[in-house]
C-alpha cells in the first residue's frame, strides 16, 4: 500500500511542477510574449476588452507592480477551478472546450496504438529471446534500424505509398468532412474514423514496437540464464508454462517499470505525426496554438498532455505493483 | 576429525546393511564443453547408485561434479554436451529407462517424478514473482493432472510440515523467506512426487553451520521415511563422511576413488583423497599443529 | 531509503533495455586499469573488437561514411541557400545530382550542409546530456543520503514530464533560435533517463572494496568520484552518450519539422519541414523528402548498432550464441549418426550369427 501512496504523491508533485513551469517559463525566457500576443489581438480586429488583457497578463506576466507571488496564487487558483483561459486563435472559445474536442481523438488513436505496439513488442520480443540462436535473431538488425526512423518521416512515406500512389487510405483528417459535418455516434462514422485512423496508428506501431521488442528480447535472454529457469526445467514443467510464468513474467518487469521512458517517445512521435496527417488530436491543437501565438491554448494543451502521461504512468505503476510482489512488500 | 557416525553400520535403525539393488547406473559418461579448445569436464565416469543409498560426490570446484549431475539429469545446456556413455534408471516396477533416449514429452514426464534435484544456493532457484504455493502447485498440475485443488493444497501443506516450515508460508514469496527456509522449501518441492532419486548439489553450502546441521538432519530423517537414494554433491568431505554410505572423489573430471565412507576415512587409497582428508583442520588435537606440520587433521 | 525493486527495473530498462545494471561492468580499480591499457596496445585491442563483432564494424563504417559525407561534400557543392530559377527539378537535371527543392535550392547541397547542422546539434546535445546525467546520477548515487534523495527526485520529475511538448513550449517563447540554443533545449530536457541509469550503477560501485578502501584512506569524495567511479562507468556513459546523440538528432528533426527548429540554418529536419510546406508529397517530389529521412534513419541506426555491440561486448550473456547452437546441433547429429551406425552394425552381426 505504501508503494501506491508514494507513487501517487510523486505524480501530484510532478503535476504541480508542470503547472509552475507553465507559469515561470513565459516570464523567464527572452522575448515578450504578452506584448506579442496583445499586438496580434489588436491586429485581428475586434475589441481588446480589459477582461482579455487581464487574462493575458495572468498567463504571461504583467507590467504593473503586482508581485510574482500574487500572480502565482491567482494562476494556481484559476487552474484549480478548471479555468484554462480563452483561446485567442479560436476566439471566444474556452481552452477547455477545444481540448475536450481533441482529447478523445488522441486518446483513442495513441492509446490503442500504444497498447497494441506494447503487446506485440513484449510477446514477439520474448519469443525471439526464447528462440535464441536461431533464425529469430536476424530480426534484430532490422528492428534496430526501424527504431531510428523518425516517426513523421515514416508517416510521410506511408502516405506517399498508400495514399498518394495507391490510394488505399485517405491522406488527411480524422474523418471525412464532406460526408459528416461533425462527429456523431453512428456506425458509419465509426467505420470512417477507423479508416482514417489506420495509417496514423500504423505509424505509431511501426515506430515504437522496435524499442519494446529489443528490450524484451535482451531481458528474456538474460532471464533464461537465471537459476529458477533451470529449476523449472528440472521440474519437468511444460515449455509454455516456463515461458509465460517463469521467463516472461520476470523479463517484462523492466519494460513495465520503464514504460515512462517509452511513453515519452510515443507522445513526441504522435504530436508530429498528427501534424503530418492533419489528425484532429491534441498534438495538432498544440501546433496550431504555437503557430498562432495562442499561448493560453498552448499551455492548456501542455498541461492536459502532461496529466494524461502521468495518469498512464500511474496505471502502469499499479500494474507493476500487481505483478512484482517485491514492490508491494518492500522487498 | 571425529570418526564418522554414519559409517558405524549403515543408516537403518536395525543396523542391517541395505540391499545392494541399483536404481541408477552411469556407464562411461563423458561430457565436454564445446568451446575452443574443448574442455573435457567429465571423463569416462561410471558409477552405480543403489536404492535408498546416500552417495557422496566430493571434489574441489571445477572438478566436474555439478556437470556430471546435470548430465545425468539431461539438464546440460550449450556449450556443454554429453559426448559418450549411457545413464540407465532402474524403476522400482522393474523397467529400465535409458535417460539418453528420452526427449521432449517423455523426458519432461520423467523429470521430478523419478529423479528430482535440489540446487545450490536457493537464493535464486525460486521464481521471485510467484508465490511458494504456485511453485509447489505447478509440479502437481504438470505431473498429476488428476489432483483436485483441495488435494494439492493438503499435499503442499503436508510437504512443508515435513521439512519443518509453517504451512502458512504457502502464501509467501521467495524474498520473504530466510536462506534456510528457502532451502527447506526446495527440499519439500523435490519430495513432492516421491522420487526414487534426489540429486542435491551443494544444498547447504550457502547456509551457516547451525542451519546446515538442521537441514542435514531433516534430509536424513526424510530418507528414512521415504527411502529415496541421494547423490550428495559438495566439496565438504568431512560432511560426506558423516552422512554418506559411499563416497566418490572426483578430480579433473575423473572418479579417482569410490568406496564406503568408513573405508575412505580409515584407509584412503588415492593420494588426492588423502590430501583432501588432511586439508581439514580438526576440533581436537594440538593448537597450530595443522598449520605448522599438517598434523592433527 | 532502500533502493526499491521498481527503481532497479526502471534503471535496467533505461540502460538500453534488458541489462540489469548490477550485473554488467567488468570493473577494475584504476591502478589495474592503467596497467591493463599499457600492456596490449589500444589499436590492437580495437582491431580484436572489430573482428569479434561484425555489428560494431558495420555500424562504425556507416557512421564514418555519413560523417565524411557531411564534412567533405559541402566543399564541392553550391550553397544550400542558392536558388536556381527552376523549381522541383528531378535528380540529374541541370547538374543537380539530387534535384532541387520547390524554390530551386540544390537538394544535395542541402543534404550535406544539413548533415553538418544535424550532427552538430546531435553531438552538442549529447554532450550536455552526459554532463548533466553524470552530475545528477553519479554524485547523487555515490554520496547517498539527502543529496541523493533530492537529486533523484528532480531526475524523476524531469523524466516523467513529456519531453517534446516541453521543448515546444520553450521554443515557442523564443523567436530567434540558433543551433546552439536548440542543442541546449534538447540537452536540458533529455538527461533524466541517463541520470537514473548512472545513479543505479554508482550506487552499486559505492560498496565495492576498492572504493571503501579509498574512503578509509581518507580520499575526498570528489577525488573518489573522478578517479575510481567515473572511469569504471565509462563504457556505460559512452553507451548513454550514443543514445543521447540519436535521440537529439531525432528530436531536432521533430522540432524542425514542426517549425520550431533552428531559424536560419539548414538541417535534415528543416529540409523535411520545407518539403512538407512545399507539398513535396502530393507533387511526388520523392528526391526531396526521402533522402533526409533515410540519412537520419541510417545515422541513427548505425549509432544504435554500435551501441548494441558495446552492450554485447560488456554483457556476454547477450551474444546471440548462434555459433554455439550450431556446434551443438552438429554434435547431436554426429551422435545420432554413430548410434545409427552402431545399431545397423549389430543388426548385421545378428544376421550373420543367426
Amino acid at each position: 500500500m505504501k508503494f501506491y501512496v508514494r507513487r501517487f504523491a510523486f505524480y501530484l508533485a510532478t503535476l504541480w511542477f508542470a503547472v509552475t513551469l507553465n507559469f515561470v517559463l513565459p516570464r523567464l525566457l527572452p522575448g515578450d510574449p504578452a506584448t506579442i500576443l496583445l499586438q496580434k489581438l489588436a491586429r485581428q480586429g475586434g475589441e481588446v476588452t480589459p477582461a482579455m488583457i487581464r487574462s493575458v497578463e495572468l498567463l504571461l506576466g504583467t507590467s504593473d507592480g503586482a508581485s510574482l507571488w500574487s500572480q502565482y496564487w491567482s494562476y494556481l487558483g484559476s487552474i484549480l477551478r478548471g479555468d484554462l483561459g480563452v483561446s485567442i486563435s479560436n476566439y471566444p472559445e474556452q481552452v477547455t472546450t477545444l481540448i475536450g474536442q481533441a482529447l478523445p481523438w488522441t486518446l483513442a488513436l495513441v492509446g490503442l496504438a500504444t497498447l497494441i505496439s506494447f503487446l506485440i513488442g513484449i510477446f514477439v520480443g520474448a519469443y525471439v529471446g526464447w528462440k535464441r540462436g536461431t533464425w529469430a535473431d536476424h530480426i534484430i538488425p532490422a528492428t534496430t534500424f526501424m527504431q531510428s526512423v523518425p516517426y513523421f518521416w515514416l508517416a510521410l512515406l506511408l502516405i506517399y505509398i498508400f495514399s498518394v500512389t495507391l490510394g488505399w487510405f485517405p491522406i488527411i483528417g480524422g474523418w471525412d468532412t464532406w460526408t459528416f459535418d461533425n462527429p456523431e455516434v453512428s456506425f458509419a462514422f465509426l467505420k470512417d474514423a477507423i479508416w482514417h485512423g489506420t495509417l496514423p496508428a500504423l505509424t505509431i506501431i511501426l515506430s515504437s514496437v522496435g524499442g519494446w521488442l529489443l528490450g524484451m528480447r535482451n531481458m528474456t535472454v538474460s532471464t533464461l540464464s537465471e537459476d529458477y529457469i533451470t529449476t523449472a526445467e528440472a521440474k519437468g514443467l511444460r515449455p509454455s508454462r516456463i515461458f509465460m510464468t517463469y521467463a516472461v513474467r520476470n523479463a517484462s518487469l523492466p519494460s513495465i517499470a520503464g514504460f515512462t521512458i517509452s511513453l515519452g517517445f510515443v507522445v513526441a512521435g504522435s504530436i508530429v505525426m498528427e501534424q503530418v496527417f492533419t489528425y484532429p488530436g491534441l498534438g495538432r491543437l498544440m501546433i496550431q496554438a504555437v503557430q498562432g501565438n495562442d499561448y493560453a491554448l498552448m499551455q492548456g494543451v501542455f498541461l492536459v498532455i502532461t496529466l494524461t502521461v502521468l495518469a498512464a504512468n500511474f496505471i502502469m505503476d499499479m500494474f507493476y505493483g500487481l505483478i512484482d510482489p517485491r514492490a508491494r512488500n518492500n522487498g | 576429525m571425529n570418526p564418522p557416525v554414519a559409517a558405524q553400520g549403515s543408516h537403518r535403525a536395525d543396523g542391517a546393511v541395505r540391499a545392494a539393488e541399483p536404481v541408477l547406473t552411469a556407464r562411461n559418461v563423458s561430457i565436454d564443453y564445446e568451446v575452443e579448445p574443448a574442455v573435457h569436464a567429465v571423463r569416462d565416469v561410471s558409477l552405480t547408485l543403489h536404492r535408498g543409498e546416500i552417495l557422496g560426490l566430493a571434489g574441489e570446484s571445477g572438478c566436474g561434479k555439478t556437470t556430471l549431475a546435470y548430465g545425468i539429469n539431461q539438464l546440460l545446456r550449450p556449450p556443454a554436451a554429453l559426448k559418450a556413455g549411457t545413464v540407465t534408471f532402474h524403476d522400482h516396477d522393474g523397467t529400465d529407462i535409458d535417460l539418453g533416449g528420452l526427449h521432449g514429452e517423455s523426458l519432461r514426464a520423467f523429470r521430478w517424478d523419478k529423479i528430482s534435484m535440489v540446487f545450490q544456493g536457493a537464493m535464486n532457484s525460486l521464481n521471485p514473482v510467484i508465490s511458494i504455493r504456485a511453485q509447489l502447485f505447478d509440479v502437481f498440475t504438470t505431473h498429476r493432472p488428476g489432483m483436485s485443488k483441495k488435494e494439492k493444497e493438503e499435499r503442499s501443506q503436508e510437504l512443508l510440515r515435513k521439512v519443518g516450515v509453517d504451512p502458512n508460508r504457502l502464501d509467501s514469496f521467495a524474498h520473504q523467506l530466510s536462506g534456510g527456509m528457502r532451502q527447506r522449501v526446495m527440499i519439500a518441492m523435490a519430495l513432492a512426487l516421491n522420487p526414487q532419486v534426489m540429486i542435491m548439489d551443494e544444498p547447504t553450502t550457502a547456509l551457516d553451520v547451525v542451519v546446515q546441521r538442521g537441514i542435514l538432519r531433516e534430509i536424513m530423517r526424510l530418507r528414512e521415511e521415504f527411502n529415496f537414494a541421494v547423490i550428495f554433491i559438495t566439496h565438504d568431505l568431512p560432511l560426506l563422511l558423516e552422512i554418506s554410505d559411499r563416497i566418490a572423489v572426483m578430480l579433473q573430471g575423473e572418479i579417482v576413488e569410490l568406496d564406503t565412507a568408513e573405508n575412505i576415512y580409515e584407509n584412503a587409497q588415492h593420494p588426492y583423497t588423502q590430501r583432501l582428508l588432511s586439508s581439514f583442520p580438526s576440533l581436537t588435537g594440538e593448537r597450530g599443529s595443522f598449520i605448522r606440520t599438517g598434523e592433527g587433521a | 531509503m532502500a533502493d526499491d525493486i521498481r527503481e532497479q527495473q526502471l534503471a535496467a530498462q533505461a540502460s538500453g533495455g534488458g541489462i540489469a545494471p548490477a550485473q554488467i561492468i567488468e570493473e577494475t580499480p584504476t591502478a589495474v586499469l592503467a596497467g591493463k591499457a599499457a600492456k596490449v596496445g589500444v589499436w590492437r585491442r580495437f582491431g580484436q573488437l572489430l573482428r569479434r563483432s561484425p555489428k560494431l564494424a558495420i555500424g562504425l563504417v556507416m557512421v564514418v561514411a555519413i560523417v565524411l559525407f557531411t564534412v567533405v561534400v559541402p566543399f564541392f557543392t553550391a550553397s544550400p541557400f542558392a536558388l536556381d530559377n527552376a523549381s522541383l527539378l528531378k535528380p540529374g537535371e541541370d547538374g543537380h545530382l539530387l534535384g532541387t527543392t520547390q524554390l530551386g535550392a540544390d537538394v544535395l547541397a542541402q543534404l550535406a550542409h544539413g548533415g553538418r547542422g544535424s550532427l552538430m546539434i546531435g553531438l552538442t546535445a549529447g554532450a550536455i546530456t552526459v554532463v548533466l546525467s553524470v552530475f545528477f546520477g553519479v554524485v547523487g548515487g555515490y554520496l547517498g543520503g539527502w543529496t541523493d534523495e533530492i537529486l533523484f527526485l528532480i531526475s524523476s520529475v524531469i523524466l516523467v514530464i513529456p519531453g517534446l511538448p516541453l521543448m515546444i513550449v520553450i521554443s515557442s517563447y523564443i523567436p530567434g533560435r540558433s543551433i546552439w540554443l536548440i542543442a541546449m533545449i534538447l540537452g536540458v530536457t533529455s538527461w533524466a533517463g541517463s541520470a537514473i541509469v548512472l545513479r543505479s550503477q554508482a550506487r552499486s560501485l559505492r560498496n565495492r572494496d576498492y572504493v571503501a578502501a579509498a574512503r578509509v584512506a581518507g580520499e575526498s569524495p570528489w577525488r573518489i568520484i573522478f578517479v575510481e567511479i567515473i572511469p569504471n562507468l565509462l563504457p556505460l556513459a559512452a553507451a548513454q552518450f550514443l543514445f543521447a546523440v540519436v535521440a537529439a538528432i531525432l528530436g531536432e528533426a521533430g522540432l524542425s519539422f514542426l517549425g520550431l527548429g533552428p531559424t536560419g540554418s539548414v538541417t535534415w529536419g528543416t529540409m523535411l519541414n520545407d518539403a512538407q510546406q512545399g507539398a513535396a508529397l502530393t507533387r511526388g517530389a520523392w528526391w526531396w523528402f526521402i533522402p533526409p529521412g533515410i540519412l537520419i534513419a541510417l545515422l541513427g541506426g548505425a549509432l544504435s548498432l554500435v551501441n548494441f555491440s558495446i552492450d554485447e561486448i560488456i554483457n556476454p550473456k547477450l551474444r546471440t550464441g548462434s555459433a554455439q547452437a550450431k556446434s551443438v546441433r552438429e554434435a547431436r547429429r554426429k551422435h545420432k549418426e554413430s548410434r545409427r551406425a552402431a545399431k545397423s552394425a549389430r543388426a548385421e552381426q545378428k544376421k550373420v550369427t543367426s
